[in-house]
């Protein structure tokens, strides 16, 4: 399955409510968070801690959001529940979306 | 209200803490990133009226922080899962139930509602449920079903609670967990040793044997063990 999503940082804007400074340090934090999110969730599906890999989709699954991508969060939290099971049909997918906002924070 | 943000991510804090800063009525006294942190400063800050609490956070979730507050403040649950809200509901102090990511009008409804819903509901509800003990170790409230619970030793500054599943160490007088068990189930048989008398296997001179456990039994104690016991 090819994931086409484009994200977006419309939500940011919406709380931020022309606040630059607060958007400019929510964004630094999500650039400082993300890489470590993604990168703990690889580590711990790698060494097959799903359970633990479970938990950082769902913190992953916030920031998907944020980016407004609702197809992905739906991916997201269908792959959280197949990870519970043991099961992986989700996870190229998911890595798709992972790095869709990977390339789209690197513009930011 | 003074508040406070209870979430593991920090940009979700931070998201929240903004909102906050929107709504002039509310003061934001502290955030944490765990529940563990936040139980500490709400044992020390009484003055706490709204928590803004995520549900799904590593080690000790939302809701298992809402069962150690003896009288909780109202609550709004903030979270990516909308699979809980009935659970949520069950608990009377938690005032609303959102779903990330949160809009600011949505926020201010949910912080309204928590303005009008009445205090002596709150104040009312949410007793510890009888059948959950927690306990400190390693700076983590481990939740014990009391229950499960068949012999607890003390040993000098510490406390074995020995359960069904495992053994806890917990650094606690025996007194002070004797307060917190039911009378009807734990019986203090010796000056080191609180038995629960339901898994008693068998009693001999002045011991009781429970599980592979032989425990002493004090002559003082003895005719109260006596008493509990249904003798043919």
């Amino acid at each position: 399955m090819r994931y086409s999503e484009q994200p977006n940082i419309n939500y940011l804007k919406e709380i931020a409510n022309g606040d630059d400074a607060f958007e400019a340090q929510l964004i630094g934090i999500i650039k400082r968070e993300y890489p470590f999110e993604v990168k703990e969730f690889l580590q711990n599906f790698d060494s097959k801690n799903y359970k633990l890999a479970a938990e950082n989709v769902h913190k992953l699954k916030h920031k998907i959001n944020m980016f407004g991508l609702s197809k992905g969060y739906v991916i997201a939290a269908d792959f959280e529940k197949e990870l519970k099971a043991s099961e992986f049909s989700k996870y190229e997918t998911f890595k798709q979306i992972l790095q869709t906002i990977e390339n789209y924070i690197k513009t930011l | 209200m003074k508040s406070i943000i209870i979430d593991d991510e920090t940009t979700a804090r931070a998201i929240i803490n903004k909102m906050c800063q929107d709504l002039p009525e509310l003061e934001v006294l502290d955030e944490f990133s765990n529940a563990i942190e936040a139980i500490k400063f709400l044992n020390e800050n009484n003055n706490t009226e709204l928590i803004f609490l995520d549900i799904h956070m590593p080690a000790f979730s939302g809701f298992d922080f809402v069962k150690t507050l003896k009288n909780p403040p109202k609550i709004i649950i903030t979270t990516s899962d909308k699979d809980f809200a009935l659970t949520a509901f069950e608990y009377d102090c938690i005032v609303d139930y959102l779903v990330k990511p949160i809009t600011q009008e949505r926020f201010n409804k949910a912080v309204q509602k928590a303005k009008t819903t009445a205090v002596s509901k709150v104040n009312e509800s949410n007793e510890l449920p009888e059948n959950d003990l927690y306990v400190n170790i390693d700076r983590r409230l481990v939740k014990i079903n009391i229950p499960d619970i068949y012999v607890i030793e003390a040993k000098g500054d510490y406390i074995n609670i020995k359960t069904e599943a495992k053994n806890h160490l917990v650094h606690a007088p025996l007194k002070k967990i004797a307060e917190k068990l039911p009378n009807s189930l734990f019986l203090k048989v010796h000056r080191s040793y609180i038995i629960n008398t339901s898994k008693i296997i068998d009693i001999e001179d002045n011991s009781v044997l429970i599980k592979q456990d032989i425990i002493p039994v004090s002559r003082a104690n003895r005719p109260e063990l006596m008493k509990r016991l249904n003798l043919l």
